[in-house]
This record gives C-alpha cells, structure tokens and sequence, in this order.
C-alpha cells in the first residue's frame, strides 16, 4: 500500500474511534456539559489537558520554526511549558476549590460584578476565536495534502466529527475524545524521531541521541558561514528573547481554555496531581520537538553539503513535496552557492510532515504523521469551542439575558451555541481573514496582560476589589492591544496603514512580548486603585479564606483560628 | 496548627519553587546561556542545553514537588479532602 492508502487507514481508524467514544460519553446535564461531572481522573485529565494544548501548530509548526532559529527558538519550548509551573502553583487547585463552570464565574463571583463577567465573557470569546480558526484551517491542510480531497471538504469533515462529539458529550465527551487523541498524536509525533535518531545515531532516544548530532551540525553550519546552532540571541536580542518567553509562559496560564480543564477533576488535589501530568505528557511531545529539528537541519545541510543545490532538488524526497509548494525549488535553483537564500527556500512546516520521508521510513510512518497532526488539530478545536459555548450560553445567555431559566433549557442552548460556534470556526478556516495568523500569536499577550493578573490577585490578595480589577484588566487590554495594532497594522492591511509599522517597538519590546508590559500594567492599577477605593465586601473576603483551603470549611471554622484536627 | 501557618507554609512553599522556576528559566536558559555554553553537557553547550530541555524536565519536577508536599501539608493540617467535604458546582447553580 502507498501512503494515501495508508493514510485513509490511520484516519479512518482514529476516526471511528473518536466517534465510538464520543457516543459513549454523551450526557444530560449542564454540570455533565460543562464540567465533565466534575469526576474526571486527574491522569485522564493531564492526558486530555495536553491534546487541548497542544495544536496543529505545536504539532507541525513548531520543530520547523526551532529547527531554522536554533536556540532562539527556545522561546516557544520554555513559554508554553513553563507557565504550567504558574498554572498549577497559582491557579489551578484554587479555581478547582471554587469549583464552579467558566473562568467569567470565577472573576464575578471574585470581585463581585456583573461587568466583570461580561468583560471576561469578552475577552474568552475574543482570544478562543482567533485560536480556533487556525486549528480549523490547519484540518483543512491535512486532508488536502494527504487525502487529496479538496480544502473546503476537509474543513467540513472535520467540523461534523467535532459536532458531533461536541454537541452530544459537551466536556465529558470532548475530555475522553482528548484522551483518545493524545494517544493518537504523541505516537505519531514521537516513532518518526525514534526511528530517525536509531537509524543516523545508533540511539532510541531522541533526547540523548542530539548529543551526537548536535557537534555534527554546529561543524555544518560553520563551515557553510553560518552562526552557530546553540548560539544565543541571533535572531532577536536578549531583551525580546526574555520577554517573549515570559509573556507565552503567563498567558499560557491565562487561557480560559487551558484553566477551565481544572474544573473537571474531582478534587483539589486532583487538580494539582492532573497539572503534573498534563506537564508530564506535554514535555514527551517538546524535548522530542527540539531533537527533530536539530536532525532534520543535520539531514539537510548534508545533503546540500554534499550535493549541492542541484543535487538537492534531485532528490526524491524534495521532488514529492515541490507539488506542494512547500519547497520553493524555483528559488533553490537560483540560489548558487548562497546558503541564506537556500534554506529560505524551504518551509518551516515541511520539517515534521516530511521527516520520515528525509529519514526513508516507510508509508505508515508518513500516514501515522498524517492522523497525528490530525488529532492535535481535532482535540484543540474542540476544547476552544466548548469555552466559546460556555461564554454564550452560560456566562452571558444564562447569567444575564435569562437566570431563570431551568437547566434542560440552559443545556440546549449550549449545545445550540457549540453548533454554532462550530460552523462559525469551520467559516474561518475556509475564508480565513488576513488578521487572524497574525492574531494567535497575541491571544497570548492579551491573556497575559488580563485574566492572569486578575484571577492570581483575586487569590493571593484579599484587598483586591471590583474597582481596581477592572481598571486593571481594561488597562492591561487597551494598552496590549494598542501596541499591537500599531506594530502589525502594516502587515494585516498594507494599504489602509501604509509599509511601515507606526511604532517600532515600546522600550526595544516587540510585539510578540508586549503582553509583559500589559500584565504589569493590570497588577500595577490593580493593586493602585484597589487600595484608593474601599475594601471588598465581608461576603468575598469569605469566599477568598475558603478557597485557600483544599476541604469545604464550615463558617465557624473560618471564623475561628484552628483548624479541627 | 492554625490555619493561617497552614496558609503561610503554603505561600512559603510556593515561592520557594517560583524562585527555583525563574533562577532555571531565565537565570540559567536565557541570562546566564552565553557563559553557560562554554560548559559541554553529553557533547551539547550547557546553556543551550537548559533553554531546549534541562528546564522543560525541572518544570515538571516543580509540580511533581508541588503536589507531593501539598498533599503531606493538606493531611497535616486536617484540610485533606474527603467524598464529602470536596467542593462542586451545584446542579442548580
């Protein structure tokens, strides 16, 4: 069989699960749809946490982008890891003790507000939507150039098998379906580096097997005049790497789509156990990312070393993948002896989809890499939906159209606005707006620069009130978004705002690391107004003792100074 | 014990394991990555090393610490979680 063949194999299989799973886990209340029961096992719920984390551009993009920056690229690998430490330290066992539906809940019941939860409403819906039309669109990729089907078929299969898993299970169905993918994804992602680093290093582990590699391309990329691979700040300086690094790690924190998977487990406990594993099972898929870049580069420039341009596009392997127009071979021919122009040539996401083939592993490989990327695309889309959902018909249908009405009510209209939500996502990824690449990147900043300084000091710092969160969040917002707008402006409407960026960067920070400035601009007016107005009332200073506790405290023992044991 | 020691043991702890997390990520992957280089780590420069792996594993090792030590302060202290004191959202909410 070839690798088409293959590939509606490994598909169809990881297909059917998905579905089998989904019918299995379907349910009837709204705690069912939005919270899973609250009786997710935390190893489940790390497993499940990782698939919704890790997208399509974790899954394809991110080796590729690592691969070409070196270690520049380690801002990716630290900032979306790292914040799982801010994550499970901070938040996470917390807002599992409140133990309620949606981020929004938290920050109304928190500070008292109804204003408060339309903002966050806002703003979850806001940073999910830009995230899911690129998972969507990346859907469309894959079965376009694996299944040659058409790009807008491939975005409608994949909206019908969300749908249907979505809108029947809600979170319990979208939780166990992750569990599926995570399975699916983390073997095809992690088999093609074994067999690359046993075949060109004699050693299964990908991790260990770059201690043979990495000399090997250090020497490769000297002798063709390049920096260094391991060399620091090359392609953005100290200041840029450390802020962007900082700001992905924080506003990984600060996704409502993220935090709201803490909700789902049994206890506090749980949550904190369930933010290990998550952890745990995200890290399989990022030490092996850097490890493929580094063998794929290696693979590469040998191959331009000792074939030359010419010989490099002879190939096999380069001439299958110059149909899709990720290889530029007319560029690679006109680029002689000049290694820039080469390797710019090549695109970045062609690094994992085209491994096995650079390595000559065999069809199933390619086609398991197929359904792999397929499942980090799926389980994502649909952990962003359910937040969008959960937006509409809870916090804003639920809360404050309607609070009368009753919970079979309240269920369909979530499942109505997941259906929605769906189409809405599908739309974007066959018509994708010029913005919306450029906005993933910033849905980070955005949330570092509001839910995240919002939610730590409404745990950590009792004195925080209505005013000084709002002020904070609608500042740490504005001001992020501001200084967007006018450094990418240029590159999402070229004509209306001229080829220049309007402003450069703020303090030497470039846009992708604005979102530092915004959260300490939110924690700054936070605690400032907070202070120069009156305290919170006595009914959340309450709620703020009891969920610092992991047990249900009764009034008296909050009250008093012992606990009873 | 009080609940307040239980609650400033906790903050303790969970500063503690944050300075840990930004001496390694930042200190260490990022500040500290051009000295560090200098150093090989199984044929790889150190700081290279801690940026693309070392600090991805001791992230995992802050929460697996985390979640250990909380559990050991939650039954010390009597706020361990039983089927009947956990909190859940009610079905009417």
């Amino acid at each position: 069989m070839g690798i088409q063949e293959w590939t509606w194999v490994t598909v169809g299989l990881t297909f059917a699960a998905y579905l089998y799973i989904g019918y299995r886990s379907r349910v009837g209340s709204t705690r069912g749809f939005y919270v899973a029961g609250q009786g997710v096992p935390a190893i489940a719920n790390g497993a499940a946490t990782a698939a919704d984390w890790m997208s399509a551009a974790s899954f394809i993009s991110m080796a590729g982008i690592i691969s070409f920056q070196g270690y520049d690229g380690s801002v990716y690998l630290m900032g979306w890891t790292g914040g799982y430490v801010l994550l499970a330290l901070l938040l996470a066992p917390f807002l599992r003790k409140f133990g309620q539906y949606t981020v929004p809940d938290f920050v109304a019941a928190r500070y008292d507000s109804t204003a408060a939860r339309l903002v966050a409403a806002v703003a979850a819906i806001f940073v999910s939507f830009t995230y899911v039309a690129g998972q969507m669109g990346g859907v469309g990729v894959a079965f376009s150039r694996f299944l040659q089907v058409p790009f807008e078929a491939g975005v409608g299969i994949g909206m019908l098998i969300v749908a249907f898993f979505a809108v029947l299970g809600g979170m319990k169905g979208i939780t166990y379906t992750q569990v599926a993918q995570y399975c699916v994804l983390i073997i095809a992602y992690t088999i093609p580096a074994v067999a690359i680093a046993l075949s060109l290093f004699g050693n299964p582990v990908p991790q260990v097997a770059i201690g043979e590699a990495l000399p090997l391309l250090d020497g490769l990329q000297a002798d063709l005049g390049l920096d260094p691979y391991s060399s620091p700040f090359v392609n953005n300086d100290l200041l840029n790497v450390f802020c962007i690094t900082l700001c992905l790690m924080v506003g990984t924190a600060g996704l409502p789509h993220v935090i709201v998977r803490f909700y789902t487990v049994k206890s506090v406990r749980a949550a904190r156990w369930s933010a290990f594993w998550a952890l745990l099972f995200i890290a399989l898929l990022y030490t092996t990312a850097p490890a493929i870049a580094i063998f794929a580069k290696t693979a590469i420039l040998q191959q331009y070393t000792s074939l030359g341009a010419d010989g490099f596009l002879a190939q096999g392997w380069v001439q299958s993948w110059a149909s899709t127009g990720l290889i530029d071979t007319a560029a690679i021919a006109a680029s002689g002896t000049d290694v820039s122009a080469f390797l710019g040539a090549i695109n970045r996401d062609i690094i994992v989809l085209a491994t096995p083939e650079i390595a000559g592993l065999g069809a199933f490989i390619v086609a398991l890499v197929a359904a792999g990327g397929l499942a980090a695309a799926l389980s994502t889309a649909s952990g962003l939906l359910l937040v969008i959902s959960s937006s509409l018909a809870h916090d804003i249908y639920g809360k404050v159209i309607n609070p009368e009405a009753d919970d079979r009510k309240r269920l369909a209209v979530g499942r109505g606005m997941i259906f929605l939500a769906v189409i809405l996502a599908g739309l974007l990824g066959i018509f994708p707006l010029g913005f919306v690449a450029e906005v993933v990147a910033f849905a980070f900043g955005l949330a570092a620069a509001s839910f995240f300084p919002t939610i730590v000091l409404g745990i950590f710092w009792k004195r925080a009130n209505r005013q000084g969160a709002i002020a904070g969040m609608a500042a740490g917002l504005a001001f992020t978004f501001v200084a967007i707008v006018l450094m990418r402006a240029h590159v999402v409407a070229p004509g209306v705002f001229g080829d220049a960026p309007l402003l450069d960067s703020f303090l030497g920070i470039k846009a992708q690391g604005i979102g530092v400035v915004g959260m300490i601009l939110n924690f700054v007016l936070t605690v400032g107004v907070s202070l120069a107005t009156p305290a919170p009332p006595e009914r959340v200073q309450r709620l703020v003792e009891q969920i610092r506790y992991p047990r249900v405290m009764s009034d008296a023992e909050l009250d008093g100074d012992l606990v009873a044991a | 014990m009080t609940k307040e020691q239980y609650w400033r043991a906790q903050i303790r702890r969970i500063l503690i394991l944050l300075a840990v997390w930004a001496v390694v990520a930042f200190g260490m992957a990022i500040f500290g990555a051009p000295a560090l280089n200098a150093f090989s780590f199984g044929g790889i420069p150190f700081g290279f090393w801690m940026a693309q792996q070392g600090s991805i594993f001791v992230f995992v090792a802050l929460i697996l610490i985390y979640a250990i030590a909380s559990d050991r302060a939650d039954r010390a202290a009597g706020l361990d979680e039983t089927d009947a004191t956990t909190s859940g959202a009610s079905e009417a909410h």
